[in-house]
């Protein structure tokens, strides 16, 4: 109580390490836009998987979404950064790895909302375009995708918000993103109070705008 | 070629089972071009589940089926066409639905000239004329622009009726296509698919409206437990069944197959 009432806020020492800043919040979207990117790729890849008719397609996919939904992401970010080189013999750059994890996780979850989406059309409209003598393909393209995307679309920018607040968690593996570049700007000026707020109000500038706009999506899909 | 008369579907011996329970036992129906042949009987005898083979939404797993010059034996291996053969098959049938089913992200004219454009790859603008008139035909010329949400259930179901006829199907399958809709909006619909059949459409038509069998139908066959029990020309089989099963299924309509229209 008494050091709060005397603590002397300083924030522009801390804010003086403007370059370090950027470097860091260009890290932490560099990862954010590369892993939601390369986990929508997979979610479309798997989730178009689980529609084959064929047990050994979609088992393994299965077992692949929940292995990741029901493990903590912390400890694959991990795994995949220190176990999985040693398991495949191969060394993997150190930004490479530290990103797999988080975009395996990104993809069952993106997995999860493309299958979604898709199974959420109305079974008339499949049989509908397939009495028209629709081909698997077609009646994809131009019946169930256009209807099913506009559904998928505002859980995938949830679950991207999600992902970039879980970028946060580079920092087991000395990734240089916000959080990171924040406990550097710590150990150079010991000021970790102005840091880590500075650090919050960061990832609340970005992301509020972002949920602001996910709420619009859904009213407008919504109607 | 001698005959005067050209099979255009010809049913033999088909049953579909979904695990133990067999919804259709052995139907065979022979349906001739220009033909309408009404099917009636109770809930869950099997209707649907026949229709629904007849253009291989379900598979049937025994008898054969022929559809024009095709010919399909579920009983041998490797003859049910499978991919884009079987799509193929299907483009031929045309099926109108009890929900109607319409796109919903398409207007009314899109989705006419859905068929014609996605599957036979027909230019845009010969599609559009097609539609245009089939629109025209089912009564909706002005309503080309609307969206499915717009419309009425008469509206959407007669939509559904040209969408499947742009196809230019063979053969035109209705699934009680009356029945979800208000009573006032019934006559609409019927009034389309009398059209149809006096233009010389081949239809099988699974309905409850009784007047329409009795004015419309070349031939009429009654279902019971997936089997055909009475099969016959309406005058006969709905005034004079002879079956006591079509008998008491009739009792509940005879106030409408008996009023005759002026
Ligand atoms: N996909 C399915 N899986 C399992 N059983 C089914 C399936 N579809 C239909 N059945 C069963 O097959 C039987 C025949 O059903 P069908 O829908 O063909 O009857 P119907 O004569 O069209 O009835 P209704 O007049 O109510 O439309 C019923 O016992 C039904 O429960
Ligand atoms: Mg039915």
């Amino acid at each position: 109580m008494i050091l709060a009432a005397v603590y002397k806020w300083d924030f522009g020492l801390v804010l003086s390490y403007t370059h370090l800043w950027a470097k860091g919040l260009g890290v932490t979207l560099a990862y954010s836009v590369g892993t939601v990117v390369g986990g929508m790729i997979i979610g479309v890849i798997c989730g178009l998987l689980l529609l084959v008719r064929s047990r050994w397609v979609t088992l393994p996919v299965h077992y692949y979404v929940e292995i990741f939904r029901c493990t903590p992401l912390l400890v694959q970010i991990v795994w995949f950064y220190y176990a999985l080189p040693i398991v495949l013999q191969v060394e993997l750059p150190d930004w490479f790895a530290a990103g797999l994890g988080l975009t395996l996780y990104m993809g069952a979850f993106a997995t999860e909302i493309f299958r979604g989406g898709i199974i959420s059309i109305d079974k008339g409209q499949w049989q509908a375009s397939r009495a028209l003598g629709m081909t698997g393909g077609e009646l994809m393209r131009h019946i169930i995708l256009p209807q099913a995307t506009k559904r998928m679309i505002p859980p995938f920018v949830n679950q991207s918000i999600i992902q970039l607040k879980n970028t946060s968690l580079l920092y087991v593996v000395a990734i240089p993103d916000l959080m990171y570049t924040g406990s550097i700007i710590v150990s150079d000026t010991f000021r970790p109070l102005e840091v880590y707020t500075s650090v919050a109000i960061a990832y609340f500038v970005i992301l509020y705008p972002l949920t602001l706009w996910a709420a619009r999506l859904e009213a407008r899909v919504d109607q | 070629m001698t005959s005067s008369s050209e099979v255009m579907v010809k049913a033999e011996g088909l049953r579909k089972s979904y695990g133990t329970v067999e919804a259709v036992r052995g139907v065979s129906l022979e349906v001739d071009r220009g033909q309408v042949v009404v099917v009636i009987g109770p809930s869950g005898c099997g209707k649907s589940t026949f229709l629904r083979c007849i253009n291989l939404l379900e598979e049937p797993s025994a008898g054969t089926l022929q559809v024009g010059d095709r010919l399909i034996d579920f009983g041998a291996k490797h003859s049910m066409p499978r991919g884009r053969d079987l799509a193929r098959f299907r483009a031929r049938i045309g099926m109108v639905f009890q929900q109607f089913d319409l796109f919903p992200h398409m207007t009314a004219l899109q989705n006419v000239m859905s068929g014609p454009v996605i599957v036979k790859k027909m230019s845009k603008s010969e599609a559009e004329t097609v539609a245009r008139d089939l629109l025209a035909k089912v009564g909706l010329a002005t309503f080309a622009d609307r969206f499915p949400r717009n419309l009425s259930g008469g509206q959407q179901q007669r939509v559904a009726i040209a969408r499947a006829m742009a196809m230019a199907p063979e053969i035109m399958l209705f699934d009680e296509v009356t029945s979800a809709l208000d009573p006032e909006l019934v006559g609409e619909v019927l009034d389309v698919m009398k059209q149809l059949a006096t233009d010389g459409t081949t239809m099988i038509v699974v309905t409850h409206e009784m007047a329409f069998a009795r004015d419309v139908a070349d031939q009429v066959l009654v279902m019971d437990a997936g089997q055909v029990v009475e099969q016959g020309r309406a005058e006969e089989v709905l005034l004079r069944p002879t079956n006591p099963r079509t008998a008491s299924f009739l009792s509940r309509f005879h106030s409408t197959i008996g009023e005759r229209k002026a």
